[in-house]
């Protein structure tokens, strides 16, 4: 499954400036996969030591965030965006 | 160039540095942006996330020695802590709402009926466009300013677009504030009435929020006062902690009850009295801090109450809209705050959100919003399940006005009798 990855701009180093990246996977960790073997280190930034998401960053597949869906489980269906967005505080 | 207020990807891991192109002591005595994490420093610059962990950057200062005799010969605004805060010598000098130096009234009635032997409110009601967020939006001003952004923006819940959409009039600059579609009308028109470009987005604050987030990655130029500048705009709800042991004459309160939606105002009190105790300014003492929450939308208190250190985001539904954020970004530094100094989070239904923006209403004149009814109904609570100690003196922390939420208590309150205009019929009316 293909699916589109937004990249956050903390995070373009690794993608060569890119804002945006294609990606294969069939659930986010599997996507998150995919994108390290591309860019390698990436996903050491987005999840933390243990495997888990880190505590300041924002996953979405499609508009919901995937801590409301499966986590890391959370299938990604083709053609699907998937966001990572730091999180931000005051409203 | 072409990169002005995006996030800078190079971490300058040196101190003292600044970016190129700005002027001497843009940030005032600001010397970097650091990882409230895990203490990684990036220049002072538009940058929010810290690129090794994703953790806030918070402003770190190399503070000069400041002396109450300084601050109270300042303005009768935020500025007379400008020495703190990361803001040049000369922001007096550039047009801002000059928010700030709210009342703090002492609450006998209150308290008295709570039981608390002394209770104030610090009523930040009255600053310009009626709630705290005139604070932090006046330290954002500066930095949008300083870094030369074209557009001054926010996503909201209200009244951050209220102080946005104002300050960035008087600033000559052009703003865009993005909000939840199903906001209150008033503060719809709140916003709409100083900027052509209010934009309700069908969703909740935090679709609003995520949306602001990916346009501050996109576009160039644009200060959103709460994703890129958001180290310098946080530093401005520090002024209110300021302020609160300034007019204790310069002593910290017991107590401090304080709203939380993203949890970053009550992170800033707290990070305010830490820096007054560390700058001699007022003595080291105990103070517990406890956070307030309504039930429709309480993630940090649930997690508070379970014991843990996760934050389960929700999906908001309460009437306290201006603390609708379901992923409050600042809640787990809201839990370590509120229990390491003995405080707690607590939350409330609706109805005792009402019930408390009549309370504070009724027993001190001070008419309060959502936000704040959800402030004086937990307080209330906290006092009730002896989670407070009312012998010790406690600060509320009123930040909004009432005004702008009328329909909360509208079906609550009216006219006691309608009547024809004679005598007799008051008479009959049997009001009194
Ligand atoms: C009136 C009022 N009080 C409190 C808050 C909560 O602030 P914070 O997001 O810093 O917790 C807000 C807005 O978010 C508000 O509008
Ligand atoms: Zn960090």
């Amino acid at each position: 499954m293909a699916v589109s990855v937004r990249i956050p701009t903390i995070l373009r180093t690794y993608t060569g400036g890119e804002s945006e990246v294609s990606a294969e996977g069939d659930t986010l960790a599997a996507v998150l996969d995919d994108l390290d073997a591309h860019y390698a280190g990436i996903k050491g930034r987005i999840l933390d030591e243990a495997g888990a998401l880190r505590r300041f960053v924002n996953v979405y597949v499609g508009n919901d965030d995937v801590r409301f869906l499966e986590d890391l489980q959370t299938p990604t269906p083709d053609g699907v965006q998937v966001s990572v967005i730091p999180a931000v505080a005051g409203g | 160039m072409s990169t002005v207020l995006h996030e800078t990807t190079t971490a300058a891991a040196s101190t003292g540095s600044t970016r190129k192109g700005l002027r001497e002591g843009a940030f005032g005595h600001a010397r970097a942006l650091a990882c409230r994490e895990c203490g990684h420093e990036v220049e002072l610059g538009p940058s929010y996330a810290c690129p090794e962990c994703f953790g806030p950057l918070e402003v770190a200062y190399d503070f000069p020695n400041v002396t109450r005799e300084e601050i109270a010969a300042g303005p009768a605004n935020i500025w007379r802590y400008k020495a703190l805060l990361p803001v040049p010598s000369d922001i007096e000098q550039s047009p801002n709402t000059e928010p700030g130096f709210t009342r703090l009234l002492q609450a006998h009635n209150l308290g008295r009926e709570l039981g608390i032997d002394t209770l104030w409110v610090k009523d930040d009601s009255t600053n310009p466009t009626n709630s705290f967020k005139d604070r932090v939006v006046a330290c954002a001003l500066s930095a949008a300013r300083e870094l030369d952004a074209k557009v001054f923006a926010c996503p909201s819940t209200g009244n951050l677009a209220n102080a946005v959409a104002a300050a960035g009039a008087r600033a000559g600059m052009k703003t865009v504030v993005f909000i939840p579609s199903n906001l209150e009308k008033p503060k719809q028109v709140n916003s709409a009435v100083y900027t052509d470009h209010l934009v309700a987005v069908d969703g909740n604050y935090d679709d609003v929020n995520k949306l602001a987030s990916e346009i501050a990655g996109e576009e160039e130029g644009w200060a959103f006062v709460n994703v890129n500048v958001r180290p310098f705009y946080a530093e401005g709800s520090k002024t209110l902690g300021y302020e609160i042991a300034e007019q204790l004459g310069w002593r910290l309160p017991d107590q401090v009850v304080i709203p939380v939606a993203s949890g970053s105002q009550l992170t800033k009190v707290d990070k305010a009295f830490r820096e007054l105790v560390a700058l001699g300014l007022v003595e080291d003492k105990p103070y517990k801090v406890f956070g307030a929450q309504a039930t429709g939308c309480s993630p940090v208190s649930v997690a508070y109450k379970a014991g843990t250190d996760a934050i389960r985001p929700v999906k908001p539904d309460t009437i306290a809209k201006s603390l609708a954020i379901g992923n409050p970004a600042d809640g787990i530094y809201v839990l370590d705050i509120c229990r390491r100094s003995g405080g707690a989070v607590e939350d409330i239904t609706d109805d005792e959100v009402r019930d408390g923006i009549l309370l504070l209403a009724r027993t001190e004149g001070i008419f309060t919003e959502t936000a704040g009814g959800t402030t004086v109904g937990v307080l209330k609570k906290l006092v009730e399940t002896g989670q407070l100690d009312p012998t010790l003196e406690t600060v509320v922390i009123n930040t909004g006005m009432g005004l702008k939420t009328l329909d909360a208590v509208a079906d609550r309150v009216g006219p006691a009798a309608t009547i024809a205009p004679s005598y007799d019929a008051f008479v009959a009316s049997g009001v009194l």
